[in-house]
């Protein structure tokens, strides 16, 4: 019994991660109607610039906004050089295009940095918390912790602002949203730019417990996107619950299916993704896509 | 005319054949594919991209200490050249890499390929051709016991088993009531150890290994696994994990609140990963370990020549780190290929070369630990034998004890 609370706590633990970066996945999703394959990676490259301040000497929160600045230019940067003029092509091509930019940026922080991990400072204790014989780490409740107040900051970005209103607006009906004097570049630069630095929050959370490394998203992404996809790729609450329920369902079944065990826990979280889009293609908490015609 | 004309072009014809025979073959000393009078040309693969990327750094290493070996004088007059291929780990990369190398660039030898599956997958075409496939960078026992089948390959470090049964001696020696749980990569490495492990501790080891788990070298953390291992009542943790999840193992079994006797394999425990773990919440009570290599980040070796000699060496290489384990092994697989081919001296062809390497090394490594021979014979083709068990003491690695010598419990 003990065993199963610490595999449902390590499984909440892990969960957390991959919430937070499906948070990001959520956010160029509403900006753009197109996941990019290449935010964990952003993020990685965001850390090692945090990691890099750090290191020489800057404070742990000063680097922490700086990178957030950084990462937010960089995304604008990103999608104004290498997403715009490929803008009206067709999706296949943006999917590509992000997958390059994957490859590129890993290759990239991989000569700068090296493939050596790196510990990470983190504002949480490695200390533990015990509950009811099960443990968990105050880095692990930091990750999710802080990935709620980031879920609460784009709900109220995206539903309560008029920024967020033109933002999904230009994502979603981008005819009419230029016909009524929107930026519609712009929002979608603008909305690489926020997803860029929420995926540096979630790298700066989650890189002391993964240890940083060119490598740290490369997989964390996949069950990022199945955490999305399940809570509905359009919900940020349901990317953090998506996550969660992937964090906890790739554990036990790795514990308690024999099969699985530990070397099929990456199909799990695959699984999941082919299941949902066949059986609840908008997720937990996706709206139906509704076509008038 | 046409008689005239076609005995020209005979004369022409033996000029050039004469002409290019000229240019390779040096009438006092015999030499092979791959040396000219100034030059001995060496292959090698390496993960240099990609998720093993952490090892590219050894091909670095080796490369300069070959530059060491060059500054001085190099070879009887020749210099040895490194050409280093990305095979970003993946045997579908190393196949074709490989036979560019030997078909292409006409390399003398492949040196220190790194990765068990990667040589592996070229070590039938090596052999095939005919070319030496020298001190591969992996511990896998196979190098070593499946040599008659493949005279051409010779591994180089303590093979895998040879040091997990270093573990079973200590097990069964000083803590016999063990209860043991595994966590080990399911692949060669992995099993390799395992098996090591097992036929180390013989008839008690069904009794006394209480659990093993596996683990996805896609996972996030090893936290499923270890809580597994725990739940089973394992007092004792063997990590045959690489240097990621080892860090990652060492701190999620102090989270967990337990406290077992950690026994880590010697791919993942140079000092820097060590301090990393620490840094990530690690508890590292009660860790054991086995090394032959001298750690650079160790101060009883500072004042030691093998060392500065390391030192000196691997400034040539401007990204490498000076305190990365790998290095200084690069560095000491280099100077065992140098000793080879200084020992070939005037012979310098692929058959007196690998006999040297595979019967007739004998060989002190300054940057091995004191003691340690590096050695082979006609019966005898592992040439690293002798690892020491080393326990954690907070801030370095102790040695324990004397060197063990595993030689010919590996056939």
């Amino acid at each position: 019994m003990q065993e199963f609370l610490q595999q449902i706590v390590s499984g909440i633990a892990s969960g957390g991660i991959f919430a937070s970066l499906a948070l990001a996945l959520v956010l160029i999703y509403n900006a753009m109607g197109l996941v990019n394959f290449a935010q964990g990676e952003m993020a990685m490259l965001a850390t090692f610039i945090a990691f890099t301040l750090v290191d020489h000497g800057v404070s742990y929160w000063i680097a922490f906004p700086v990178t957030l600045v950084v990462a937010f230019a960089g995304g604008i940067l990103v999608q104004r050089i290498v997403i715009r003029p490929v803008e009206r092509a067709p999706i296949l091509t943006l999917v590509i295009v992000t997958l390059g930019l994957a490859t590129l940026v890993n290759g990239v922080a991989g000569f700068i940095f090296g493939y050596v991990p790196r510990s990470f400072p983190s504002p949480f204790s490695a200390q533990t918390v015990n509950l009811l014989g099960a443990f968990v780490s105050y880095r692990d409740l930091g990750v999710i912790g802080v990935s709620t107040v980031v879920l609460l900051l784009i709900y109220l970005l995206l539903q309560r602002t008029t920024i967020g209103l033109t933002m999904r607006a230009a994502a979603h009906h981008p005819e009419a949203s230029r016909l009524l004097g929107v930026h519609v570049s712009w929002m979608l630069a603008l909305g690489w730019g926020l997803a860029s630095a929420v995926g540096a929050v979630s790298g700066i959370m989650v890189a002391p417990i993964l240890l940083l490394e060119p490598n740290m998203m490369q997989t964390i992404i996949i069950y990022a996107f199945a955490a999305a996809v399940l809570g509905g790729i359009e919900s940020p609450l349901g990317a953090v619950v998506g996550g969660l329920i992937v964090g906890v369902t790739v554990n036990l079944a790795g514990a308690y299916i024999p099969f699985v065990g530990g070397d099929l826990q990456l199909a799990v979280a695959l699984a999941i993704i082919i299941t949902v889009l066949v059986i609840k293609p908008n997720g937990l908490f996706g709206r139906p896509s509704v076509r008038r015609v | 005319m046409a008689t005239t004309g076609s005995r020209i072009a005979a004369i022409a014809a033996v000029l050039m054949a004469l002409a290019a025979c000229g240019g390779s073959a040096t009438p006092t000393a015999q030499t092979d594919v791959g040396i000219t009078s100034t030059e001995i040309l060496l292959g090698n693969t390496n993960a240099l991209s990609g998720a093993a990327a952490a090892y590219g750094t050894i091909s670095n290493a080796e490369n300069a200490y070959f530059t060491y070996v060059n500054n001085n004088g190099g070879i009887n007059g020749r210099h040895i050249t490194l050409k280093i291929l990305d095979d970003v780990y993946n045997p579908a990369n190393t196949v074709p890499l490989t036979k560019q190398l030997v078909e292409q660039d006409k390399v003398f030898a492949m040196f220190s390929g790194l990765g068990t599956q990667t040589q592996t997958s070229v070590r039938d075409y090596l052999n095939g051709q005919k070319v030496p496939q020298l001190f591969v960078a992996t511990g896998a026992t196979t190098w070593g016991a499946d040599y008659s089948k493949n005279t051409y390959t010779l591994g180089w470090q303590p093979p895998y088993q040879g040091e997990s049964r270093i573990y079973a001696k200590d097990i069964t020696t000083n803590h016999t009531s063990a209860k043991i749980g595994v966590l080990y990569q399911n692949d060669d490495y992995g099993q390799d150890y395992l098996k090591g492990l097992t036929d180390g501790l013989g008839s008690s080891a069904s009794t006394m290994i209480v659990d093993k788990e596996t683990y996805d070298v896609t996972a996030a953390t090893p936290a499923a696994q270890l809580s597994k291992l725990k739940a089973a009542g394992a007092d004792t943790l063997f990590l045959f994990t690489t240097p990621g999840f080892t860090i990652k193992s060492l701190a999620t079994v102090t989270a967990l609140h337990w406290e077992p006797a950690i026994y880590l394999n010697s791919v993942s425990n140079p000092q820097v990963y060590m301090g990393i773990a620490k840094k990530a919440g690690a508890a590292l009570k009660n860790v054991t370990s086995v090394g032959y290599i001298k750690d650079p980040t160790d101060p009883q070796w500072d004042a030691d020549a093998g060392m500065k000699l390391y030192k000196q060496a691997i400034a040539n290489c401007t990204n490498c780190n000076v305190n990365d384990g790998f290095n200084i092994y690069g560095v000491a697989v280099a100077y065992t290929m140098v000793d080879v081919l200084k020992q070939a001296g005037s012979n310098m062809t692929r058959a007196n070369v690998l006999n040297i390497a595979a019967n007739q090394l004998n060989e002190t490594n300054p940057f091995l630990l004191p003691g340690v021979v590096v050695k082979t014979t006609s019966s005898d083709h592992f040439p690293i034998m002798q690892e020491q068990v080393i326990t954690w003491n907070g801030t370095g690695w102790t040695l324990q004890g004397t060197l063990i010598n595993e030689r010919g419990t590996l056939k």
